[in-house]
């Protein structure tokens, strides 16, 4: 069981409430559309995906990148058991999806960025540290029913 | 790999750090040191305190040579060559702490967080894929 000290449980929740969910969620997931282009390869369905400004604006991706981030509040929500909240998505994610989660990976990596650009200074580096902790252990319990 | 928009990009960025060098190079470190702990494991002989002088010497070196990597976007090879000795013979850094996203990461959060909006999509996409260039550069000669 992944163990938090009183101070990260108080980073994470502080910053999470000034999240706005919808525009943060939609960010994460055009950034990593844009930054890492590979990972279109999941959206090939999402219609126009033909330049940043597209996939910025593409009402599906904004959608998606909202369900996204609002499952990571269930994360934050539940800090003591992410290997729980998170059984059913990972089987999701490993079964019908098929996403390497080398991708789980990237995709916090930019939502920690995305933070950063929004929260600047306030985004401190023990900011940084609860919050990469997160990523990483929501990572990890995506990637756990993998077979 | 890179493309001209995205040298364009890199270069304009890379006017933000002028004059901020050390302090951006230094913050890269320290953010770097506290959320991967594994690379102080290269720094045994450095004082990681906070403020640490050498901490912000080296800082600035890593910036400067980012910065000579910026002068020279289409021949990296060549301008990080003796580092990339360096980083092989001597160093001998696991590769994935920084070909991967390990201080990558770090310093683009201080871009990031210092910059704010103007850290745009488009910026962010060509300076993760300078960082990772340069990466490889300096992995080049591990064997």
């Amino acid at each position: 069981m992944v163990h938090w000290t009183a101070e990260e449980k108080q980073l994470i929740s502080s910053v999470w409430a000034k999240v706005d969910v919808a525009e943060c969620g939609a960010e994460a997931l055009a950034r990593l559309l844009i930054v890492y282009p590979w990972t279109q390869r999941f959206f090939a369905d999402f219609g126009n995906l033909s330049s940043p400004t597209a996939i910025i604006g593409n009402p599906k991706v904004r959608a998606h990148g909202k369900k996204v981030l609002t499952s990571f509040g269930e994360a934050i929500k539940n800090l003591d058991a992410i290997k729980a909240t998170y059984t059913k998505l990972s089987e999701l994610h490993c079964e019908k999806l098929h996403v390497d989660p080398e991708n789980f990976r990237l995709l916090g990596d930019i939502l920690i960025i995305v933070l950063a650009s929004h929260f600047t200074k306030d985004f401190t580096p023990a900011c940084q540290f609860a919050w990469q902790k997160l990523v990483s252990v929501v990572a990890h319990a995506l990637a756990r029913k993998y077979h | 790999m890179l493309t001209a928009e995205d040298k364009k990009l890199i270069q304009h960025i890379w006017e933000k750090v002028q004059g901020h060098q050390e302090d951006f190079g230094a913050e890269a470190l320290q953010r770097m040191f506290a959320t991967y702990p594994q690379t102080k494991t290269y720094f045994p002989h450095f004082d990681l305190s906070k403020g640490s002088d050498q901490v912000r010497g080296h800082g600035k070196k890593v910036v400067n040579a980012l910065g000579n990597a910026v002068k020279s976007l289409d021949n990296l090879s060549q301008a990080l060559s003796e580092l990339s000795n360096l980083h092989a013979y001597n160093l001998r850094v696991d590769p994935s702490c920084f070909a991967l996203q390990l201080l990558s990461q770090s310093f683009q959060v201080v871009l990031a967080s210092h910059l704010g909006k103007e850290y745009t999509p488009e910026v962010h996409a060509a300076f993760d894929k300078f960082l990772s260039a340069v990466a490889a550069v300096l992995a080049e000669k591990y064997r």
